[in-house]
C-alpha cells in the first residue's frame, strides 16, 4: 500500500428508461475521462433500481443521467428518491438531453443540480464537474 | 465520528455483507487513504474461504459477456459472487472509461451479487494495485465465488495468478493460429481455456490448437487444463465450465493450494517490504538536500543515476550508524 494519495473522481453515466440514442452519453463520457475522470458506463435502457445500484456499489461521486425520451418526469423523483433510500445524499447528480425549460424548476428542486442543453461544450460539464464534485466522504 | 469508530463500523458492515461499507471499504484501499492498512488488517483474518476465478483473455474475446452467464448460473445453484472487472486507465490522462458493466446489467439489483469496476491506475500486468485487496473484501464480505476479470491487454498479461486461485483464459475463433497458441505468457498461466464464441465457425479448430498446444507441455503435474467450448449467446458450455473450475478447486485442495499459498504469502510480504522501504528511504532522502543537489547533477550531466543512487545509499547508511551511536 503505497503512501501516495491518489483521489480520482468517479462518475456513473447512466441512460434511464427506453430509448436507445447512446451518442450523448458517450460523449459526456469520453470527456469526463479525457478529464481525468474514472467514468463507469452502464449501457442503455437502465431502471432507477439498476442505476441507484450500480452508484452504490462503484461508490460514485457524481451521477450524470442522460435522456432524450421524455420520461424524465416520471424516472428521475424515483432515482432521486432512491438514493435518498439508500444513503446517498452527497452524490452529485446532473443531468442532459432533451428537456423542456419548463421542468428544469422542479429537477432542480428533486435535488437534480444542473440540467445541460443541447450545445452544452464539453469544457463548460467537465468544470461543473471538478467544481461541484464532493471533496471527501 | 472518530476513525477508530468508523473503520470498526466499516469492518461491521462489511463482514455482514453491506454493499455500502463494501462499497466504500474497497475505496479507501484504492486510494490508499489513511485507514486502509487498519481495514485490510482486521479483514485479513476473515478471508480465505472464497473461491478467487480470474479470467484473462484478449480484448473482444468475450470476458464480460461469459461472466454475465457464468454468475447467471452460480446465482441458479445458490452461490453468492463477487466481481472485480478491471479496465485501462489512460498512461496520457489518468482517466478510464470502465464499460464492464454493460456486459453485466441484470446482475446490478441481485442482492447476492457484487460488481465493482476498477481502473489500473497504470499499475502493469493487467490488474489494478487494488484489485487483490477488493477481492479479500469481497472475499470477508462471504461471497462463495470471487470473479477477477483482467484488463484483456494482451500477452504478458500474467498478473492474475498471483490473485486467482483457478485462471480462467478466454479466447475465441479467429484470433490466431497454433503459433500464437504456443507463445509465453497468457497460454502458460490457464487452468482452464475456454474457446468462446463457439457458435461462430473455427471453433473446434481453435479448441484442437490449444489442445496441441496443452500436449507440448513438457512439465506435467496433477491437472491436465481442460479446454471448454462455450458461447455466451446460447448458453453452450457454460455448465461445463463451472464444473471445471470446482474440479480444479477440488484439485487444489489436496495439498495444492497450500503451496500456491505459501508462495504467495511471500512473494507478497517481499512486494509489502520492498515498498516500505523505498518510500521510507526516499521520505528520508528527500527531506534532506541530497536529493535535489543530486537531481541537478544528473541533469547537467555531472553524474548519471547509478552513481547518483550509489552516493544516496552511502549517505544513508552512514546517518542510520551515526543514529544509532
Amino acid at each position: 500500500m503505497s503512501m501516495k494519495k491518489e483521489r480520482k473522481i468517479r462518475v456513473v453515466i447512466a441512460k434511464p428508461g427506453l430509448d436507445s440514442h447512446d451518442r450523448g452519453a458517450k460523449i459526456v463520457a469520453r470527456a469526463l475521462r479525457d478529464a481525468g475522470m474514472e467514468v463507469i458506463y452502464t449501457g442503455l435502457r437502465q431502471t432507477p433500481e439498476q442505476i441507484v445500484e450500480t452508484a452504490l456499489q462503484e461508490d460514485v461521486d457524481v451521477i450524470g443521467l442522460s435522456i432524450l425520451s421524455g420520461a424524465h418526469m416520471a424516472l428521475f423523483p424515483r432515482i432521486m428518491k432512491l438514493l435518498k433510500k439508500k444513503g446517498l445524499n452527497d452524490v452529485l447528480v446532473f443531468t442532459g438531453g432533451i428537456i423542456p425549460q419548463e421542468d428544469v424548476p422542479a429537477l432542480k428542486k428533486m435535488g437534480i443540480r444542473k440540467v445541460f442543453g443541447p450545445g452544452t461544450t464539453t469544457s463548460a460539464l467537465v468544470e461543473f464537474v471538478r467544481e461541484n464534485a464532493p471533496k471527501r466522504r | 465520528m472518530p476513525p477508530s469508530n468508523r473503520i470498526q463500523q466499516l469492518v461491521k458492515g462489511v463482514l455482514r455483507g453491506d454493499k455500502r461499507s463494501i462499497a466504500r471499504t474497497i475505496s479507501i484501499i484504492e486510494n490508499s487513504e489513511p485507514e486502509a492498512q487498519k481495514l485490510v488488517a482486521l479483514l485479513y483474518p476473515k478471508t480465505g474461504k472464497a473461491h478467487l476465478v480470474g479470467i484473462t483473455g484478449p480484448p473482444g474475446a468475450g470476458k464480460s459477456t461469459l461472466i454475465e452467464k457464468m454468475v447467471k448460473e452460480l446465482r441458479n445453484r445458490g452461490k453468492t459472487v463477487g466481481v472485480v472487472a478491471v479496465d485501462p486507465t489512460s498512461p496520457f490522462t489518468g482517466g478510464a472509461f470502465l464499460g464492464d458493466r454493460v456486459r453485466m446489467q441484470d446482475l446490478s439489483v441481485d442482492p447476492g451479487v457484487y460488481i465493482r469496476s476498477m481502473a489500473t491506475r497504470n499499475n502493469p500486468g493487467g490488474l489494478a494495485k487494488a484489485t487483490k485487496d477488493a477481492s479479500r473484501v469481497l472475499d470477508a464480505s462471504g461471497k462463495d465465488i470471487v470473479i477477477i476479470e483482467t484488463v484483456g491487454a494482451g500477452q504478458s498479461e500474467v498478473e492474475v495468478v498471483k490473485v486467482a486461485h483457478t485462471v480462467i483464459v478466454t479466447l475465441a475463433p479467429g484470433l490466431g493460429d497454433d503459433i500464437q497458441a504456443i507463445k509465453a505468457g497468457q497460454m502458460e498461466i490457464g487452468d482452464v481455456f475456454v474457446v468462446n464464441k463457439a457458435d461462430r465457425e473455427n471453433a473446434n479448430k481453435a479448441a484442437s490448437d490449444i489442445e496441441a498446444m496443452l500436449e507440448l507441455a513438457t512439465e506435467k503435474t496433477g491437472w491436465k487444463p481442460p479446454v471448454v467450448k462455450t458461447s455466451a449467446l446460447t448458453g453452450e458450455g457454460i455448465a461445463q465450465l463451472l464444473e471445471c473450475i470446482d474440479e480444479h478447486g477440488a484439485y487444489l485442495k489436496t495439498g495444492m493450494l497450500d503451496e500456491r499459498r505459501k508462495e504467495r504469502v511471500e512473494n507478497e510480504l517481499i512486494e509489502a517490504l520492498k515498498e516500505k522501504i523505498t518510500e521510507s528511504i526516499l521520505n528520508d532522502l528527500r527531506s534532506r538536500g541530497e536529493w535535489k543537489r543530486l537531481t541537478q547533477k544528473i541533469l547537467a550531466r555531472e553524474t548519471d543515476p547509478y552513481t547518483a543512487a550509489d552516493e544516496l545509499l552511502a549517505k544513508q547508511s552512514k546517518s542510520k550508524t551515526k543514529k544509532k551511536a
